[in-house]
């Protein structure tokens, strides 16, 4: 069973999911991130495949991952890490980038590749819905690999049925309408759009991500989801950082620990 | 014979297999909005009147198309300029921003944001800006604010304020995302002017139509002045490629004619330093569009070079992508020096000073074959009056 399945099936509230760029703040940090992320408790791991024009994306992963780049990241060796990472640990990975990368690898050997490296499921923000049906879907599901969605305040009550109708991993709930990268409290609006789309009913597990930071925020989007992501604020944690193991066991720790 | 170019993008934006509209969610309803709103302005004989008038009395279109002499017989052709550098603001650029701005309000829009490299495409949006009294944000790429300090100033004289863009190569591909992730912010009260025909659906098509002005009005002057509607060759420099799609546009079903893009060869083709994106690119996405892209086997943009700000961009219009794929237009790549010494040729032989990037298209005059008879027709995009501090130097150096 895909390993996204079967965590949706075994925990539908409270579900942490990290977002870290591939390849920073060093090459090797790869294998070490998603060792402790999984440690610590995180439940699923986004893992962001660097890209030089990150355009959803504020500058905490424009930074991060133009330094990958320069690192030398490139898919070869990351599926390379993911495949030596998989070894010990059985945490969903989801791959999350731009379509370009992908149609440069080649559609078809993208997927064999990532589900041959233990990959789970697949975010491409950009790539849209009559594209992803007409050339991408039937490659995606032949490899058992789940692809997931972006709905935001902005989408349609119609449109996010239509999504949830073709995204056969779970729905990505973007909490505001910005690119990645903003912190800060999240409002009564955004609380009352998370509880709109709660109120829906569809049939797959949310999990709300972009300006999630902290415990406060994890909590909060939690009550209207399944869970929620956050990427930016990890990555700003690893800045700087001289022990990426021990940041990240904190990091995770400082999400998990009940807000008083 | 005529070949079937589509004009017309189909449901989702293609010309063939590029165009379409790679963009995330967070625009999705944006684009939407603006897709069914230019569809029913350009169905409307007011929403054209009132273009076809501000064109006129604003703009001061038609521009003329002037039979360069000292230029036909050094190059043994009959060589005419469409002085799209005579429109007020000095460039083809402001054809599309009076076409935008109209969208713009019609939409009920009150902050604009626009990229620019050369500042032309800046300088024609603050103006329009100014015109219906809507606040005006510039991104452009730090570089180039400081290769085109005049349009700068114009700019900030207009009312707009110019951000840098600070990342990747600090040129018009970074103004360009920085203008994206504005919009992705301000979603509710912003219209995003793209300057080119690149960007997702409708943007290629929107901004094609909206310069197909010049040649619209090619094909009449033509006919008063050589006594056919069409000439055997157009020559457009192309970055995006706004102007060569509206030099070309009415005649890409013509192929009596033949079509000429010019790019920026920067240093050269395969010094590492250039913008040929016809020769160096291969299919991918840049800024919502599938077309030819410079990029590496992995997939990363590659930063271009030119030392003209307007054409160094990593890829193409989908348009173009498909002109050149199916062989219907003809790519010639120039370098910075030949550009260089083009804008000087042309300015003591007819007494007209290009931009830097008119200046490639005609530089491209050295690299084609034609006859004594042959009527070519360069589109003159814009004035070089924001390029000067480049021509000195290169005056220096001579």
């Amino acid at each position: 069973m895909n390993r996204l399945t079967e965590l949706f099936q075994s925990k539908s509230t409270g579900i942490l999911n990290v977002y870290f760029t591939a390849g920073y703040p060093t090459l090797e940090s790869t294998g070490v991130i998603i060792h402790n992320l999984a440690e610590a408790g995180a439940d699923l791991i986004e893992i962001g495949m660097p890209y030089s024009d990150p355009m959803a994306d504020g500058e905490t992963i424009q930074q991060s991952s133009m330094h990958a780049l320069k690192n030398g990241m490139t898919l070869d060796v990351l599926f390379a890490q993911i495949t030596a990472a998989r070894q010990g640990t059985t945490i969903p990975l989801v791959l999350m980038g731009y379509y370009n990368q992908v149609l440069q690898y080649g559609p078809e050997r993208f997927v064999a590749a990532a589900k041959a490296a233990g990959v789970d499921g697949l975010i491409l923000p950009d790539l849209p819905i009559v594209e992803y049906e007409a050339e991408f879907r039937h490659l995606a599901e032949a490899q058992d690999l789940q692809v997931t969605f972006l709905i935001t305040p902005q989408t349609s009550e119609e449109r996010i049925r239509k999504i949830g109708a073709i995204s056969t991993g779970f729905l990505y709930v973007v909490s505001s309408s910005s690119i990645t990268g903003k912190s800060g409290e999240i409002t009564p609006e955004q609380e009352a759009y998370f509880a709109r789309v709660a109120a829906l009913n569809l049939p797959q597990p949310r999990l709300i991500g972009f300006g999630i930071s902290d415990a406060r925020s994890f909590q909060k989007a939690c009550a209207y989801a399944n869970g929620a992501i956050i990427g930016s604020a990890f990555i700003r944690a690893l800045k700087d950082t001289e022990d990426v193991a021990a940041t990240t066991t904190a990091f995770v720790e400082s999400i998990l620990e009940p807000v008083l | 014979m005529t070949k079937n170019i589509h004009i017309d993008v189909d449901e989702h934006g293609y010309y063939g297999r590029f165009g379409g509209a790679y963009i995330p969610e967070m625009l999705h309803p944006n684009i939407e909005q603006l897709r069914n709103c230019y569809r029913e302005m350009i169905a409307e004989p007011a929403f054209k009147a009132e273009f076809d008038s501000l064109l006129k009395d604003y703009v001061g279109r038609p521009s003329p198309l002037y039979y360069a002499k000292r230029l036909s017989a050094h190059y043994g052709a009959r060589i005419y300029l469409k002085r799209e550098d005579l429109n007020h603001t000095g460039a083809h650029k402001i054809n599309n921003t009076i076409g935008q701005i109209m969208v713009a309000q019609r939409l009920g829009k009150t902050r604009i944001i626009a990229e620019t490299g050369a500042g032309q495409h800046g300088v024609a949006t603050a103006t329009v800006c100014a015109l219906v009294g809507l606040q005006c944000i510039v991104y452009m790429g730090e570089v180039d604010i400081e290769r085109q300090a005049p349009n700068v100033a114009r700019m900030r004289m207009l009312g707009a304020e110019v951000r840098p863009a600070k990342s990747g190569s600090r040129t018009l591909k970074d103004a360009t995302n920085e203008a994206i992730r504005d919009w992705i912010n301000n979603p509710e009260d912003t219209h995003y002017i793209i300057g080119s025909v690149v960007g997702p659906h409708p943007y290629p098509d929107m901004v094609a139509r909206f310069q197909s002005v010049i040649s619209e009005e090619m094909k009449w002057q033509l006919q008063e002045k050589v006594g056919r509607e069409y000439p055997d060759a157009v020559v457009a420099c192309v970055g995006g490629g706004s102007n060569a799609a509206g030099a070309f546009y009415h005649y890409l079903n013509d192929e009596r004619v033949r079509l000429i893009a010019v790019e920026a060869a920067g240093l050269g083709v395969d010094s590492g330093e250039s913008a040929a994106t016809s020769v160096l690119g291969t299919e991918g996405i840049i800024h919502g569009a599938r077309t030819l892209l410079m990029q590496t086997a992995d997939g990363q943009v590659v930063e271009p070079y030119s030392i003209s700000a307007g054409l160094d961009y990593p890829g193409i219009g989908p348009l173009h992508a498909y002109l050149i794929d199916s062989r219907r237009a003809e790519a010639i790549s120039v370098t910075d020096d030949d550009a260089l010494a083009a804008a000087l040729f042309t300015t003591r032989t007819e007494g007209i000073i290009p931009a830097l990037e008119t200046a490639h298209a005609f530089a491209a005059l050295n690299q084609m074959q034609y006859g004594p008879e042959d009527v070519i027709v360069i589109c003159l995009s814009g004035r070089g009056d924001k390029d000067l501090a480049a021509y000195e130097t290169y005056l220096n150096r001579l």
